[in-house]
């Protein structure tokens, strides 16, 4: 059934809209469609969309291999100072990446706190290299499987569960046939939210491994760079960073509805 | 004894401690209120809570130590609790394949074991899609999927809806019928526990109050719970129209009128179940005038005292337990022998009518 709003509320509605619409609208307008092609190679588009899907990748596939197991112990076991580590969990969503970068720069830069003794021991070195835009990227986009996971986790019904065990389950067989189909979609949703925000990163990457075409400048950093150098290759990045976002937005609606 | 159980176990601050055996071909109900510690004893058997003393012994050997995969034990849950994800087939073969029986054998044995209990649900199918009955049918195939030794009922009825009970019930007792070991039933429902259990372990607040065959329970409970749920009569038998639109259920040991089931055809129905509160029988010395449709006559087997309550067993036909106060007692002077008259309104009758009759089942 349609309510109509009263027309303040209609006002103030449109303005908001407006105001989420009209960058991407900017955008599209300011593309210098002409000269496109030219535009993205002199960027180095392609290097930077490459790079940015393997960071993306790699940091969604990290983000799910640790989150979901930190996930289940913030959901399924009491120990003390549980809430304080949940809450340093979903930190780096509100923190500013920057100070998440400078974070892992004293802990894993090559004179941090563990980082010094990843470089004498084993010759290791993370920042300014690939492997360090996957960490810090992997830092801030891996609370949003964490969180999604815990929801699933809280949500299901124990029940089944403990069906699973008295039938024989043993609880590794549980979890593999019983828990985790059954939160599904719950992370799947997750994965794909990391996955969106790995890919835009931007603060803690530029902060921790630097800015270096081909190793460590993603998408996002490679628009920041051509803001200064040529504007018009820096809209097109953008306007693929939009696409696939959106893409990406659109395509969870339909999963997370499907998962009512 | 095949199943021997005595088991102490401590949820926080309620403890359950709870002993009771089985024989093979036995099954006994574990009978209580909610929150009387049926499900931490379900939890002890099938190895889900360790024990805080007491022991689980299985022809003598002690299982008590096992995990849950090591246990002999099949298990059918209330509200049947099939894994929404797997299909039918995935659900029945579970049990086998948790225990590491590679899966086409898994599978064969689970689509035999669907083609005995479950023969019209279609194995690829989600419970999803399935009707309470049927998701009870599968659930009971897997329970027993693995040819257990021991068979243990979780409150199997407590989510079908009216309609499904009757066939359900009679799937069941055919179930338990054909089961060789001992077989466990727990459950809150006396219905369920009186019709088809062979012995009740009434289980009140964490300990056993009480244990008996429904007869023996009924004639002389011992709390007031047992009095009110396992203490109603019971008769079974078939239904058919008797006057003013009431109805005659035929037991094997007489007639009770009772009122006949709204919305149910006027034809005969078998295997009906109905129940009556002791405390709607009343006794008189003298035949009774006036409306009751049931007056039935006998001599007084039994009587037992339970607080200011008395419990009188009347060998009328049907056999009726009746609850009195102790002063009508004394008032009607009843005494063990003497002949006495009961009667009860039609509509004090409560009936348990199957929808279908039992042999399309």
């Amino acid at each position: 059934m349609r309510r109509a709003l009263p027309l303040p509320f209609t006002v103030l509605a449109i303005l908001g809209a407006g105001f989420v619409v009209l960058p991407v609208v900017a955008l599209v307008i300011r593309v210098p469609w002409g000269e496109a092609r030219h535009a993205l190679e002199g960027v180095g588009a392609s290097t930077a969309f490459r790079l940015s899907l393997e960071v993306s990748l790699a940091a969604t596939a990290i983000s799910v291999v640790v989150g979901i197991p930190l996930a289940w112990t913030l959901a399924r076991i009491t120990f003390p100072g549980r809430s304080v580590l949940r809450a340093m969990v979903v930190l780096p969503v509100v923190l500013p990446p920057v100070v998440g970068g400078l974070g892992l720069l004293e802990a894993l830069g090559r004179g941090g706190v563990v980082g010094r003794w990843l470089y004498s021991a084993l010759g290791i070195q993370l920042t300014f290299t690939t492997a360090g835009a996957i960490v810090a990227t992997t830092f801030v986009a891996m609370p949003l499987i964490v969180l999604a996971t815990e929801s699933g986790l809280r949500s299901i019904d124990l029940r089944y569960e403990r069906a699973g065990a008295a039938l024989g389950g043993s609880p590794w067989y549980v979890m593999r046939r019983v828990t985790l189909p059954m939160i599904a979609p719950q992370l799947a949703a997750g994965a794909v939210l990391t996955w969106a925000r790995a890919l835009g990163e931007f603060g803690a990457t530029i902060t921790f491994a630097g800015n270096l075409a081909g190793r460590t400048q993603t998408l996002p950093l490679a628009v920041y760079q051509a803001r200064e150098t040529d504007p018009g290759g820096a809209v097109l990045l953008s306007l693929i960073l939009v696409a696939l976002s959106l893409v990406v937005l659109i395509a969870l609606r339909g999963r997370l509805a499907e998962a009512r | 004894m095949p199943l021997d159980v005595a088991v102490t176990v401590r949820r926080g601050t309620f403890a359950v401690d709870v002993a009771f055996s089985a024989q093979d071909g036995e099954t006994v109900a574990l009978l209580g209120p909610n929150g009387a510690g049926k499900s931490t004893v379900v939890e002890a058997l099938a190895g889900l809570v360790p024990l805080e003393a007491g022991h689980v012994r299985l022809d003598g050997v002690s299982i008590d130590a096992l995990p849950p995969e090591r246990r002999p034990i099949g298990i059918a849950f209330q509200d049947a609790l099939l894994f929404p994800h797997l299909s039918v087939l995935e659900n029945v073969a579970f049990p086998l394949r948790a225990r590491g029986t590679r899966a086409d054998p898994a599978r064969a044995d689970a689509l035999e074991i669907l083609g005995e209990l479950a023969p019209r649900v279609r194995t690829d199918t989600k419970p999803a899609d399935l009707s309470g009955g049927e998701r009870q049918r599968v659930a009971l195939a897997r329970a027993l999927v693995t040819k257990p030794r021991l068979l243990l009922l979780d409150e199997p009825l407590a989510a079908v809806d009216v309609s499904g009970g009757p066939e359900l019930r009679a799937l069941l007792r055919q179930t338990l019928a054909t089961f060789e070991g001992p077989r466990v039933l727990v459950t809150h429902d006396p219905v369920e526990a009186t019709t088809l259990a062979d012995r009740i372990v009434v289980l009140e607040d964490g300990r056993v109050t009480q244990t008996g065959t429904p007869s023996q329970i009924r004639a002389a409970p011992r709390t007031r719970y047992a009095a009110d749920l396992v203490g109603v009569n019971l008769f079974v038998g078939s239904l058919r129209p008797g006057e003013a639109g009431a109805g005659d259920l035929d037991t094997a040991d007489g007639t009770v009128t009772v009122p006949w089931p709204d919305g149910i055809r006027r034809n005969p129905i078998d295997d009906v179940i109905a129940t009556l509160a002791a405390a709607d029988i009343a006794l008189h010395a003298e035949r009774p005038e006036g409306s009751p449709r049931n007056v039935l006559h006998g001599p007084i087997e039994e009587i037992a005292i339970l607080g200011d309550r008395a419990r009188v067993r009347v060998r009328t036909s049907p056999l009726l337990v009746a609850e009195v106060t102790t002063g009508s007692v004394e008032r009607l002077h009843l005494e063990t022998g003497i002949d006495v008259w009961a009667s009860f309104k039609a509509v004090e009758v409560h009936l348990v009518v199957p929808t279908a009759p039992p042999d399309t089942l």
